[in-house]
Formats: C-alpha cells, sequence, structure tokens
C-alpha cells in the first residue's frame, strides 16, 4: 500500500515539471491568441502523426542523440563545451571539403571518408578549446564562445566566397552534393536506417565507457576535482584532451549527417542550435547516459512538432525552443526545492 | 578630423548598450553570481522594449518594460542560484535559450515594423567645446546616461560604503555576513539591478542603436558582453574600455568592408567577435605572462594590476548562512 | 563586561556538542577555554558570537538576560566580538577597506575618520599597520592585530579569540599575550580558546576545561598541569616515545635548489634527507614550506638547482615520474587537494592506484581491497561511503590508506590539522611505521609541539628563506617560536 502510494508520489514529482512547463505554454499561446489544444494536437501529429513525421523526427533524433552523448564526457570532466555549436560547424565544413574532393566518387567510398573527415575536424575544432583551456587558463566557455563565432565567420566566407556556387554566394549555401554521396535512406523518408544504428552505437559506448572504465572514473574525478586527482596521480591533461576530443568527434559526427542527410549542402546556420540543445538534454538527464536516448526523441518530436505549427497555424516555430527551456529550467529549479524541503 | 570625429562619435554612441549590458553584468559578478543569460535577456528585452514602446507610443515606457523584463530574467537566476543552490552556468544558460526563444515568439508582430525611436539631444555650451564637444556631447540621452552610469557605478564600487560591502559579499561572503550584511538580500537586489541595466542594453538596442525589432536581432552582443566583464576585470572603468574596444573592431570592420578588399561582404560584420574573444584570450593568456617576466619586478606588477585583475573569490559559489 | 552563559545545549544531527555547557567570563579577566579539538569549544563560542543559536540554554551580559543572539553583528552591536583562527578578513582589499567594511556608515566611506583613528589604536597597542598595504601580503599575527583593533572599534567590550596562538611567531605571541593582558586591565573581558596548556596557564586567570561537548572542571591561577591534562583527556594519555632509528642512504637530495612562485621565492636549498629521518618544516603560514613540500612531490618545477631522489635526477621532471619513483604527498586541504568529494573510497582505491592499470574496472576485487584497508586503518565507513560523508579524522585515515606501499618520501602538509588527539596519534603511528620501512618523511606543521616530538631535524622558513636548520633534540618551543619569528637567538 504505502509502497504504491509512494512510487505515485514519485511520479507525480517527476511529472510535475512537465505539467509546470505545460501550463507555461498553455499561458503563452492563449497570451499570443492562438488555440492551445489544437496546437498541442499539431504538435504531436506533426511530429508522429504520418511516417515521414516520424522519420524526420528520427532524422533529428539522431543528432541529439550523438551530440548528447559527447556533451555528457565533457560535462562529466566538469567542463562547459558551449563551443560544441562551432564543432558541429566545422564538421559540416569538413565534410563538404572531403566531398568537393570526391565529387566524382561513390557513395561506399565517398561517405565513409566524408564521415570520418568531419569527426577528425569536430575533433581538432574542440581541442582548440582543451587547449587554450589547460595551457591559457582561458575559460572553455569564453574560448568555446570564440571559436563558435570563428566557425560561423568561416562558414560565411566559404559560402559567399570560394565554395559559392556558380551563379554566385547566397544564403541557400553551396552547390547541392551529387546523390551519390547522399546517405542512403528508406525509400521516399528521409531518415537513414544506419544513422540511427550508428547513434544507438555511440550512446552504448558512451554508457558502458562512464559505467566500467578507468578513463569513466579518472572522467568523473577530475569533473569533481581537477586538483586532488592530478595529486592522486590522474593524467588530468591527456584526460581532459581525450574528452573534448571525444565530444568534438561526436558533434563533427553530427556535422557530417547534416550535410550528407539532411541538407545535402553546406548552408549557413548549418548546425541548427542542436549542440545547446544536447546540452539542454545532457542537464535535463541529470548527467545519466540512461536517459539520454529517450529525452533526445522527446526533444526532436518537439522541434519537428514546432515547425508544423508554424506551416499549419501560422505559429511561430520557436514556441518548440520555448517549451524545451522552461521544460529544463522547471526540472533544474524543482530538483532544488526538493531538497530543500528534503533538508528542513 | 571630420571623419575621425564622426568615427569617435559613432563609437561612443554604438557602444552605449554594450556598456550598460557590460556594467549590469559586472554588478552581477561582483556581487558573486554568474548572470550568465545576458544573451537570452538582450533578446528578449529588446524586443520587449520596442514592443511596448511601440504599442504606447512612449520611449519611456519601452526602455522601463525592458528593464522589468531584464530583473525578471535575473530574478530566475537568483532564485535558482541562491535560494535553490543551483549550478548559476547552468540556471544562466537555459535562460539564455528560453528567452531567446521566447523573444522569437512573442516577437513576431513588431518584426521590422517601423517604431519610436530616440532623438539626439547636444547639450549646450558643452558641445561648443572644441573636439571633445562633438564627440562627447552633441549624442543622445542613452549615451549620456551610459557615460553617467561608468562614472556612477566606479564611485559606487570605491567611494561609498554599500559599494564597499558589495566587493566584500562578492570577494568573501561569510566575512560579509559577520560584519553585519545580509549576504543573500543584497546578492538579490544586486542581480535585480545588474538584470534592470541588461534590460535597459536591450531597449538601447532596439529603440536607441539599431532601430527596430527583428529575429534575432542582437545576437551575439550578449555573450560578449560577458567576455567584456571579463576582459576588463570586474572594474568599471576598465569595462568600459574593453566595450569602446569592441565598439572600435565593428567600426573597423565596417569601414574595411566599404575598402573592397577580396573578402565576401557578408563577413565582415562577424569579425569583430572572434577578434574580441581573441583580445581577451591574448590577455588572460599565460603567454602574456611570459612576455611580462622580461620587465623588471616592479613594471611587471603594476602592468599585470593594469591588465588584469583576479575575478570575485566567491564568483559562482554557493552562500549558506549558519 | 560580565558574560554568562547557562545550560548551553547544542545538536548538530546526532553529535551533542555541547551539553548542559556553564561558563561565567568576570569583567576585566582573561578566561581560558580548554579542550582538544573536537569538545565543542568552538561550538559554544559560535553560540556566544551569534553564528549559530543553542538549542537550549540563555546567555546573560552584565546580568541582562538574552535569549540569544541574531547574528554576529547582533553579537558585536552588545558588545561581543570574534576573532577566528583563519582572521575573517577580505585578502584582496587594503587595510583601511578592510577597517571601514562593516562598520556604522550609510553612503560615504567615513575614510578619513577611520584613518584616525584606527592609527590612534595602533599607537594604543603598539602596532605598525600600514593603512594602504593590502591584507594579503600580512602574516597571521597582522591579520589578527587589525582584526583586534577592528573589533575594539566597533564597541567590543568582549573579546573572543580561537586559536590564537597557531601560526604566529613568539614575539608575535608576546605582544597579543601583552596585547590581551592591557585590554583586561581596562575592564575588557577576553575569552582565550585553546587547546595548548602551555598558552593557557601562562595568560589566563581563569580556565574551564571542555571535553566531549560537557564540562570537564574549572580551574583557577595559578594552574597544576597535571590537573588540567587530566580534565582534558580524562586520563594521562600515553604520548609515545621517538623510537629511534637508524638513518640509512640520503633519499632527496636537494642542490642550490630554488623556487618560486607569484608571491615568494624560495633561494638555494642544499640538503639531503635519508631513509628512516623525519624532516620537519616549520615557519609562520606561507614562509616557503608548502613550495618546498611541493616541490619535493614534483608539483612545483624549481626555477634553479637540482633535485635527486635515490641518485636520479629528477629536476623538472613531470610528476609522473615523481609517483614512479616512489613519492607521496599529503596535502592539508583534505577535501581541495587530497580527495575528491563525490566519489566513493573503492573509488578513491581505483584512482590512487600506481603502476599497470586495467582499462577496465574489477569492480568485485576492488571491493575486497577497500574492505581490507577500511579495517586495517579503522575508518568508520564502507567502502560505497563517500569520502565527503566521513569526518575529518577519517578523511585523513583514508588518504593514508591510499598510500601505496614501498614509499620512499612522504611529503605532508600539516598531517594532523583540525583532528582530535586520538586520531593524530594513530596517524604519527601509521607515519613512523613507514619510518621503520625506510621511507623518508618530510612534513609541514604550524605546531611546534608536534614539529618538536616527530621530527629528526627542522629546517625553519622565514620570509622565503631556509634561516635555519636545527636537530629536534637541541632545541625547544620556545626557541623554534623565536626562529619562526625571523629571529636568532
Amino acid at each position: 500500500m504505502t509502497g504504491s502510494r509512494n512510487f505515485l508520489s514519485r511520479l507525480s514529482l517527476s511529472l510535475a515539471p512537465l505539467l509546470v512547463a505545460l501550463l507555461i505554454a498553455i499561458l503563452l499561446l492563449v497570451a499570443t491568441g492562438a488555440p492551445p489544444l489544437d496546437t498541442f494536437a499539431k504538435l504531436f501529429t506533426g511530429s508522429f502523426g504520418t511516417s515521414s513525421k516520424q522519420a524526420d523526427t528520427f532524422v533529428v533524433w539522431v543528432s541529439l542523440a550523438i551530440v548528447s552523448a559527447g556533451l555528457l564526457i565533457t560535462f562529466t570532466a566538469g567542463q562547459w563545451n558551449i563551443g560544441v555549436e562551432g564543432q558541429i560547424m566545422v564538421g559540416s565544413i569538413f565534410a563538404t571539403w572531403a566531398a568537393r574532393g570526391m565529387w566524382e566518387q561513390s557513395g561506399i567510398v565517398g561517405i565513409p571518408v566524408i564521415i570520418l573527415w568531419a569527426m577528425v575536424g569536430g575533433a581538432l575544432w574542440a581541442l582548440l578549446v582543451a587547449v587554450l583551456k589547460i595551457y591559457g587558463k582561458v575559460n572553455e566557455i569564453f574560448g568555446g564562445l570564440g571559436f563558435n563565432f570563428i566557425a560561423t565567420a568561416f562558414n560565411i566566407y566559404l559560402i559567399f566566397g570560394p565554395w559559392k556556387q556558380k551563379t554566385g554566394g547566397t544564403l541557400s549555401g553551396t552547390e547541392i552534393f551529387p546523390e551519390a554521396l547522399w546517405m542512403p535512406t528508406l525509400p521516399e523518408l528521409r531518415v537513414s536506417p544506419i544513422a540511427i544504428i550508428i547513434a544507438l552505437f555511440v550512446l552504448v559506448v558512451i554508457y558502458l565507457s562512464l559505467r566500467g572504465t578507468l578513463w569513466g572514473l579518472q572522467l568523473k574525478a577530475i569533473g569533481k576535482n581537477i586538483r586532488a586527482a592530478f595529486v592522486l596521480g590522474v593524467p588530468t591533461n591527456p584526460l581532459m584532451l581525450s574528452a573534448y576530443a571525444v565530444c568534438g568527434a561526436c558533434a563533427g559526427l553530427v556535422g557530417a549527417f547534416l550535410v550528407i542527410i539532411v541538407h545535402h549542402r553546406l548552408i549557413p546556420s548549418i548546425s541548427s542550435g542542436y549542440g545547446f540543445l544536447g546540452i539542454l538534454i545532457v542537464l535535463l538527464s541529470s548527467f545519466n547516459a540512461l536517459w539520454l536516448a529517450p529525452l533526445a526523441l522527446f526533444f526532436a518530436a518537439v522541434s519537428i512538432g514546432s515547425t508544423a505549427l508554424q506551416l499549419e497555424l501560422n505559429i511561430d516555430s520557436s514556441l518548440g525552443g520555448v517549451l524545451q527551456g522552461v521544460l529544463v529550467l522547471v526540472v533544474l529549479l524543482m530538483q532544488g526545492i526538493k531538497e530543500k524541503v528534503i533538508s528542513k | 578630423m571630420e571623419f575621425f570625429i564622426a568615427i569617435l562619435a559613432s563609437i561612443l554612441s554604438d557602444s552605449a548598450p554594450i556598456i550598460f549590458a557590460s556594467l549590469g553584468e559586472t554588478l552581477n559578478e561582483r556581487g558573486g553570481v554568474i548572470n550568465l543569460s545576458v544573451e537570452g535577456t538582450m533578446l528578449l528585452s529588446a524586443m520587449a522594449g520596442f514592443a511596448v514602446a511601440f504599442t504606447t507610443e512612449s520611449l519611456v515606457l519601452g526602455f522601463l518594460a525592458a528593464m522589468i523584463v531584464g530583473a525578471i530574467v535575473a530574478s530566475l537566476v537568483a532564485f535558482g542560484s541562491i535560494t535553490l543552490k543551483r549550478d548559476q552556468v547552468a540556471v544562466g544558460f537555459i535562460l539564455t535559450l528560453v528567452a531567446g526563444d521566447l523573444s522569437s515568439f512573442l516577437g513576431v508582430p513588431f518584426v521590422r515594423v517601423p517604431g519610436p525611436q530616440i532623438e539626439s539631444l547636444p547639450i549646450p555650451f558643452l558641445r561648443d567645446i572644441p573636439f571633445i564637444g562633438p564627440v562627447f556631447f552633441e549624442r543622445d540621452i542613452i549615451t549620456y546616461l551610459s557615460f553617467a552610469l561608468i562614472i556612477g557605478m566606479w564611485l559606487w564600487f570605491y567611494k561609498t560604503q554599500p559599494g564597499l560591502q558589495l566587493r566584500g559579499i562578492g570577494e568573501r561572503p561569510e566575512a560579509s555576513f559577520a560584519r553585519g550584511g545580509n549576504v543573500k538580500l543584497m546578492r538579490y537586489i544586486y542581480i535585480l539591478l545588474g538584470g534592470a541595466l541588461i534590460g535597459f542594453a536591450g531597449a538601447a538596442f532596439s529603440l536607441h542603436v539599431k532601430l527596430g525589432w527583428s529575429h534575432r536581432a542582437t545576437a551575439g552582443f550578449g555573450w560578449i558582453a560577458l567576455a567584456i566583464v571579463i576582459f576588463g576585470g570586474w572594474d568599471p572603468l576598465k569595462v568600459a574600455f574593453g566595450a569602446y574596444l569592441f565598439g572600435a573592431l565593428r567600426a573597423s570592420a565596417t569601414t574595411l568592408q566599404s575598402s573592397g578588399l577580396e573578402v565576401p561582404v557578408q563577413v565582415f560584420p562577424l569579425l569583430p567577435f572572434p577578434l574580441m574573444i581573441l583580445t581577451l584570450v591574448i590577455f588572460n593568456s599565460r603567454g602574456l605572462d611570459r612576455v611580462l617576466n622580461y620587465l623588471p619586478l616592479g613594471a611587471r606588477r603594476a602592468l599585470t594590476r593594469l591588465l588584469r585583475s583576479n575575478p570575485p573569490a566567491a564568483l559562482g559559489t554557493h552562500f549558506e548562512q549558519e | 563586561m560580565r558574560v554568562e552563559l547557562k545550560n548551553i545545549h547544542k545538536h548538530f544531527g546526532a553529535v551533542h556538542a555541547n551539553n548542559d555547557v556553564t561558563l561565567t567570563v568576570e569583567g576585566g579577566s582573561i578566561h581560558g577555554l580548554l579542550g582538544e579539538n573536537g569538545a565543542g569549544k568552538s561550538t559554544l563560542m559560535k553560540v556566544l558570537s551569534g553564528y549559530i543559536h543553542a538549542d537550549g540554554g540563555e546567555i546573560s551580559l552584565d546580568g541582562k538576560k538574552l535569549k540569544r543572539f541574531n547574528s554576529p553583528a547582533d553579537a558585536l552591536r552588545h558588545g561581543v566580538g570574534m576573532l577566528h583562527q583563519d582572521p575573517l578578513d577580505f585578502p584582496p582589499m587594503t587595510l583601511l577597506d578592510n577597517f571601514i567594511l562593516g562598520c556604522d556608515a550609510s553612503l560615504l566611506q567615513p575614510r578619513a575618520r577611520a584613518e584616525k583613528e584606527f592609527r590612534e589604536l595602533c599607537q594604543q597597542f603598539n602596532f605598525d599597520l600600514d593603512t594602504n598595504a593590502f591584507v594579503s601580503d600580512l602574516t597571521v599575527g597582522e591579520r589578527q592585530q587589525l582584526e583586534i583593533i577592528r573589533l575594539l572599534w566597533l564597541g567590543a567590550r568582549t573579546l573572543i579569540l580561537d586559536e590564537p596562538t597557531t601560526g604566529i611567531s613568539a614575539p608575535q605571541k608576546i605582544k597579543l599575550f601583552a596585547t590581551l593582558r592591557q585590554l583586561a586591565a581596562d575592564g575588557k573581558s577576553v575569552i582565550f580558546v585553546s587547546h595548548k596548556l602551555e598558552d593557557v596557564e601562562d595568560l589566563c586567570h581563569r580556565v574551564t576545561v571542555l571535553r566531549r561537548g560537557q564540562m570537564a572542571g574549572e580551574a583557577k591561577s595559578p594552574f597544576v598541569t597535571e590537573r588540567l591534562v587530566q580534565m582534558m583527556f580524562g586520563q594521562q594519555l600515553n604520548i609515545g616515545k621517538r623510537p629511534n632509528v637508524e638513518l640509512g642512504a640520503p633519499v632527496i637530495e636537494f642542490d642550490h635548489l630554488t623556487l618560486k612562485d607569484d608571491r615568494l621565492t624560495v633561494p638555494d636549498i642544499s640538503l639531503s634527507v635519508r631513509m628512516g629521518e623525519v624532516l620537519a618544516l616549520a615557519g609562520l603560514e606561507g614562509s616557503g614550506q608548502q613550495l618546498f613540500l611541493q616541490a619535493c612531490a614534483g608539483l612545483l618545477p624549481p626555477s634553479a638547482g637540482q633535485l635527486r631522489l635515490n641518485g636520479i635526477d629528477l629536476t623538472r621532471k613531470p610528476y609522473e615520474n615523481f609517483l614512479r619513483a616512489g613519492i607521496a604527498y599529503m596535502p592539508a586541504d583534505r577535501m581541495k587537494e587530497g580527495l575528491v568529494p563525490g566519489l566513493s573510497i573503492e573509488e578513491h582505491i581505483v584512482l590512487a592506484k600506481r603502476g599497470k592499470k586495467d582499462a577496465l574496472i574489477d569492480w568485485t576485487r576492488t571491493r575486497q581491497t577497500a574492505t581490507a584497508q577500511i579495517t586495517d586503518f579503522n575508518i568508520k565507513g564502507i567502502p560505497t561511503t563517500r569520502v565527503e560523508a566521513l569526518s575529518g579524522g577519517n578523511q585523513q585515515r583514508t588518504l593514508l590508506a591510499l598510500l601505496p606501499p614501498d614509499l620512499k618520501l612522504l611529503a605532508l602538509e600539516h598531517p594532523t590539522r583540525g583532528l582530535d588527539i586520538e586520531s593524530t596519534l594513530y596517524i604519527w603511528g601509521k607515519l613512523l611505521e613507514r619510518r621503520k620501512q625506510g621511507a623518508a618523511i618530510i612534513f609541514a606543521s604550524a605546531d611546534l609541539d608536534e614539529v618538536l616530538q616527530y621530527s629528526d631535524r627542522i629546517l625553519v622558513f622565514f620570509g622565503g628563506r631556509v634561516i635555519e636548520t636545527v636537530r629536534s633534540s637541541e632545541t625547544s618551543v620556545e626557541q623554534l617560536g623565536y626562529l619562526i619569528g625571523g629571529k636568532k637567538q
């Protein structure tokens, strides 16, 4: 009896943030004169309503799952890798670079090279932040921001400069890739089963390495107290570099997918804010790898659903971002309230 | 000379929003709390300020609304980090995303509509001083307020008792508490004040510099404001210098843009952002220490003190009075 | 001012930190509060100075009953001021800023008036303090002086001093005692909290002894040392004599070693420490002992000179090489530099393991090792206990348990700071075992008794220099006190 009541109270505690976030969303909708129920219905049908929508949702899920898995590593090492946006972007740039070198190649050769090259690019870009942090004492938040800015500027430079289309530079991006270099997808849908398998693989590897390896434990140690870890004999610098490299490689992988699955070209805001969404997902997961997959699915659904809102109800798609952010904020604050109540 | 004066003058007035934002953040961080939500707060308050000014046709109400929005976002940072003891960076980061998206969501009706703007207001007599007059005193009320804020905040920090207490709570809250300071209350107050200033900065963008609202209109400026606080070593004068340096970078980017370089024009407006961060990185890096090490000890100490200062010791930490 | 604490009770969770404690301090007297670490002295004084609220009991000042103080500031308004062991001041600010902060001014800082009165107070007590200097450049003794005049300036009539003689030199101690006697003569009351018998006997008119949160007794000057000891510890403690150990070959050798950080230069140390030897580093906080220890451990590369371990040159080699060579470092701040809060004892054991490590962790085996170590080192915890949940003494035992076997050199910073006598004895027992196995020990301590008791040789640091090397058998606490203050007799 008490067991079930306990379960109920725990369930309600974990559902409460969702309700509060929904309530805030409803208030917003009412305030802007949009019909709340319709909106939520559309949000759902927009992301899961048809097989093509489901496919789109899973396309976004792949990106969010991989990037949040990478971010979990840097977070475990105690690092706010805000530079993840730039790392995705550089991944896309490297992917495009590789693709331009293999314009005539077949996909079997081309796609693996593009993916690997993008991962190298993302990892290198992340290592720059790490090197500045370790050897220059530059806070990773500002180092990351700086490299995000540089990546954005460089991307624009490429799109309007050396890589512009034959007809001239435009905001729509570079030339479309030859179809051979597109990642194979299910017929008529945008989702790529290979990408989903890769994402699951990344999630499992990250989960296992945090749980049972020395590397994972050492990452936790430097994340919680880097000085003590060093004194105990943990090689902090190589570890920090490896954490950034892993996260950067994940981001680069996402960058490659964005180019060869979603857009088939390099576009100005190629990273689509997925890096920052990944940070939200990790914060919401309480740094638990098991939660990443379902949370990424939820976030992907909200993102895809809200673009449908824009098209069908003329509600700005930024509502999705508000919803996601408010949810994470409410969860974080509720944890605080819970701890405060318990300690009293 | 004419050209030079015009450039200087435009740097001064274009930098006003960054001055408000970075000094607002300075106030927060001096009290020991990082408000990482500046980027989002500025977006949201720029939108809100413009929307209110547009609807009510009152600039004053517009600025007021923006300040209230800034203070509301800041109050969430305060509640989350001071009362609930969550990670300050996490709370601020989430709020940046939420406020940014909210500005896009709520700002739809106001995108690119012409609205009210601040008129210029030359100050009689002072404007007639050669060079100084046209540079400083032919501006507008917002720019003058930014001057006043720089000086006022410096005086507050170093000449007043409450300012001394503020420095204390950011440095060693337990010692401030021992001396009768109500640490939590003061932190709340300064976060709200700082948030209001950041909100003011948003309105200064949409009603003063950029004239109007569009999606993500102030994108990047909030992050730069955060960087400038570090660059300026939490000192109002040095922070202001950093803000003007950024203004100068932007002015030179605009000038370069029309110089016919072999670079796509779209790149130029983006350049000051990485350059500003780069400057911060150079100033804070250990590489600089190596260079400084060649100087005699006295000069080295003086230069280090000038170029760099340590953050408030309690920045980002929680405080629990027993 | 006459201060009375009646029947004070205070609980922290299951711990009864103050159990029915009653204390009366007459105006114009110096009252000692004696007891070992953890006896409840600090708790009682925090109640009196407004930091914490008692669960029961009452406070009266000059016969006037008060329920309690709301805050330290409230206590000070009533005339009770407290000087902490680590003075609660603002290091990056100037003395004048520190002096003014907390005074009763509304908008503008009363700089001119404060500066004048600061000078007068300095003159009155013969303190040499410069208002424009920065607190970060002062010694602990000078920071105490600053706090004393600040509290007096704000109207303190009862002054509580918490372990004020730790970390100050003999001349500074003499000056402090003179100041306190002067204050008592002026009718102020002074409460002197200490675990050092000698200081209490020297200074106080009356003494109250606490043991395990309860009153163990009271005594009046002149004191009988044996009685005080008995009240403090309940029985005579058997403090083991240091066994003589045959010294072996040199373990670590320094050749014109010079160390530097942004604040301090420690020039030209030439020295060798032999197997089985215990070398103590004495000196005021921040006189260079810490730099020297870190250099021994390989955490601070020397800027000049050579360092050899077992004959192998390790100068400016990475920390890893030092670890491989058999060096261990135990920092003073256990939770900042020694242990990782949030991780468990068993996780620490995995992290601290030296030599070849497996990429995959064998948790079953780790748990067995952890359980064995916990029993061996008498740690109150289980393998999965997080280190921040342990008491200070158990944290220190955990650090000891993490030390690998076959160490050549142990570099210890304040190995027993803040521990009760039982833990202290235990820790030293374990350390001396290492010594018997042939390890050399270098430790820094602010406790001169500890320095004298456990070391063979003492290096005395002053202002970054090694001003004297003495054999422990040929010196005394008094002489050391002068030496750490920079005075050679």
